[in-house]
């Protein structure tokens, strides 16, 4: 598969080729991260959160409409407005979710699996009925657009660029949430041992209501950071919901460490394979692998030591 | 298939309140539906049926054994596609096909030119191993499945997660590989079976009754399996599985066979499919076709293998009856229904028709016994009467992921 081309073109390709992989990889990230504290806390799968995503995508969409018709001495900087408004609205949404439906149903998560498939129908249809079935695109700023010229064939955009930071930045911030923060104490506690860390005075459910907020919010962030490098449709969450589960899963529950490791392989594989074969193939064999790995090796990559 | 259980004659089943259940899904499939409904509507509904044999076996290996699949599409999809590609290959005579530049193939071979037939599309041209690979593929692919998950105790949301990934595979695949699959458009333009044209209205009907018999032979098998200790046991996994497993039982082969039961049913599901309808595409195997699938059966009642073909009825029912007046509404109404169904009634209609109209029906029966024949008409469906206690109480305290959150009750 690698006839026909020489070492340097080879180099500049899997260059290229990773970089591409790397915006993928930021989307994995910013989706995956919160799918991952929701999942690893509540051991509950959100089907929906693709459409959380989308429901930031949007915010972002209508924001710089917004910026666009009344501000646009301040157009350059609306992306932060509606990062912002993206991570509260989804939040808010995401807390309300929590309380009305995930909360009954914390003792059947495959219940809860199939009740947040609905909830994505419904915002789905209900973004189609709003912003029609067409893919809407948001307006770069200016500093946004171009890219670094590194040697002859290699270039970066900028825009993938600075999705990176961000979906690092939020990686940072969230280790640092977690591990660095009382309230990351309260949910690794629970996480360990529910009724222990309860009998300590530990609002569970509370901690429950936050981390799913925050799993959604941080999936406001992801769909924000999306319209800076692709459109945005009713169905785009969908898209990459099954490959965002394999990220999740793939990482190991639990793990933060575990599922930027598998979002950084899955996107990287998939991106250089799709060079060389067809992407349909590309993404077959990196599915097929990932599913051949969790078979052998269920926890994932970098599970916690727990006896069972 | 063995008659029921535990009954001196066939006759005293029939009389006895599951039979008269039996005997009224009987009457509405066989009597009234046929009677009522055009030659077109009929093999609607005979398409909706299909689906309920993927219902029962998902509640066999969810609602019993606790074991959420959301790749049963793949194994709809399998049974179809292999009954597809028999009729492909019987419709690509080389007389028939001879236009092509290369006659004998399936078109669709053709346009995306390959010259001879793919080894895995030999073997179909033999009606008989195509019938066994209906069933056989389906069953293969969840044995590999449910090995390599079971033995390692995966499950729950893990398990479902892992299918629904495979039914993601399958369909990229499928749709990737144009050349030997058909691609997105699926093997279309089927016409005969062993020279017997499907597409007329006489041959549709019949295959309507071949589905409503295969109905009957498959709810027949799952009632068998239910009735018996290995039913026993399945439920018991359900509620707790360390509890069987330290009994002695080996809880993974349990879950394989139950797993693989429920392939089998949905390859057959499959394959009448592709014989009703006339085409097979990836678009009846994918993420949101299987996860539909769920849905029939949760609806139904996942714990009443009756309601599960109810289930599949009334949903598929909706779908093509929203679709057709109101397309924007049915996402609505569908996602409505996922968390109506989980949030309000787990149990589903074959629940509520327990809780509210057997007590109805329970007066009625002390009062004239012959009443019981009236349910014939009544849309609601009927779960399984004589329900042991165990089960009834299971019902009541539904709760499949007990061990979880409760350490003091294992």
């Amino acid at each position: 598969m690698f006839d026909g081309y020489t070492s340097s073109e080879l180099m500049s390709i899997f260059a290229m080729q990773g970089f591409a992989g790397l915006s993928l990889f930021s989307v994995f990230v910013l989706m995956a991260m919160g799918l991952a504290i929701i999942f690893g806390q509540m051991g509950v799968i959100n089907m929906a959160h693709g459409e959380f995503m989308i429901l930031g995508a949007y915010t972002t969409y209508l924001t710089s409409g917004f910026f666009q018709s009344y501000l646009p001495s301040l157009f350059g900087g609306y992306f932060f407005v509606a990062m912002i408004l993206a991570f509260l609205i989804c939040a808010a949404l995401g807390a309300l979710v929590e309380w009305l439906m995930i909360r009954r149903l914390y003792h059947r998560p495959l219940d809860t699996l199939l009740a947040t498939w609905g909830l994505s129908l419904i915002m789905q249809q209900a973004y189609r009925s709003i912003f029609g079935a067409r893919e809407v695109g948001v307006e770069l700023p200016e500093w946004m657009m171009g890219a670094f010229q590194v040697t002859d064939l290699v270039e970066l955009p900028i825009n993938g660029l600075f999705v990176m930071i961000i979906a690092l930045s939020i990686a940072v911030g969230v280790y640092l949430l977690m591990y660095r923060s009382g309230y990351g104490k309260k949910v690794r506690a629970v996480v360990q041992n529910r009724p222990m860390a309860e009998a300590v005075g530990i609002n569970s459910a509370g901690i429950d209501r936050a981390t799913f907020a925050l799993g959604c919010g941080i999936a406001g962030i992801a769909g924000a950071a999306f319209t800076m490098i692709g459109s945005t449709g009713p169905s785009s969450g969908q898209a990459y919901i099954v490959d965002t589960f394999l990220v999740v899963v793939f990482g190991g529950a639990q793990s933060l460490i575990g599922t930027i490791v598998s979002a950084f392989g899955i996107s990287q594989a998939q991106s250089t394979m799709e060079f060389f074969l067809s992407g349909s193939m590309a993404k077959v064999l990196t599915l097929l692998v990932v599913v051949g790995i969790l078979m052998l090796r269920p926890e994932g990559l970098m599970a916690l030591k727990v006896r069972r | 298939m063995k008659t029921p259980s535990k009954t001196p004659s066939i006759v005293n089943w029939f009389t006895s309140r599951e039979g008269l259940y039996y005997l009224a899904l009987a009457a509405l499939l066989v009597v009234i539906l046929p009677l009522a409904l055009d030659p077109f509507r009929l093999n609607m509904v005979g398409k909706y049926l299909t689906y309920a044999f993927v219902a029962i076996g998902l509640v066999m290996c969810w609602g019993k054994a606790g074991i959420l699949s959301l790749g049963q599409g793949v194994f709809f999809g399998l049974g179809g596609y292999c009954m597809a590609m028999f009729l492909k290959l019987e419709a690509s005579t080389p007389e028939a096909t001879a236009i092509q530049s290369t006659p004998g193939i399936p078109d669709f071979m053709d346009w995306n030119q390959l010259t001879e037939l793919p080894w895995f599309w030999e073997p179909f041209h033999s009606f008989s191993f195509t019938l066994l690979a209906v069933i056989g593929v389906p069953m293969l692919l969840a044995f590999v499945i449910g090995f390599a998950m079971f033995t390692r105790r995966v499950g729950g949301v893990y398990f479902a997660i892992i299918t629904q990934a495979i039914a993601a595979i399958l369909t990229i695949l499928i749709i990737g590989q144009q050349g030997y699959t058909g691609g997105v458009n699926g093997i279309t333009d089927l016409q005969t079976l062993m020279g017997w044209d499907i597409r007329t209205d006489a041959a549709r009907t019949t295959l309507y009754f071949v589905c409503v018999a295969m109905l009957f032979l498959c709810l027949f098998v799952a009632r068998f399996v239910q009735n018996r200790k290995l039913g026993r046991i399945l439920v018991a996994m359900n509620a707790q599985e360390n509890r069987v497993r330290f009994s002695g039982y080996d809880v993974a082969a349990f879950k394989i066979f139950v797993f693989c039961l429920a392939a089998a049913f949905a390859g057959i599901g499959g394959a009448l499919f592709t014989l009703i309808v006339g085409f097979m595409s990836p678009s009846f195997i994918g993420i949101v076709a299987s996860i539909e699938m769920v849905i029939f059966c949760a609806l139904g009642g996942r714990l009443s293998i009756l309601g599960a073909v109810y289930g599949a009825l009334l949903v598929n029912a909706a779908k093509s009856g929203f679709s057709e007046s109101f397309p924007e509404l049915w996402p609505f109404a569908m996602g409505a229904l996922f968390i109506g169904v989980v949030l309000a009634f787990p149990n589903g209609l074959a629940g509520l028709y327990q809780s509210y109209v057997m007590p109805l029906e329970e007066r009625l029966f002390k009062r004239k016994p012959k009443a019981e024949a009236q349910p014939v008409s009544e849309p609601e469906p009927t779960p399984e009467a004589r329900k042991p206690a165990v089960e009834a109480k299971e019902a009541r305290e539904y709760d499949p992921m007990i061990e979880h959150y409760s350490p003091e009750k294992s």
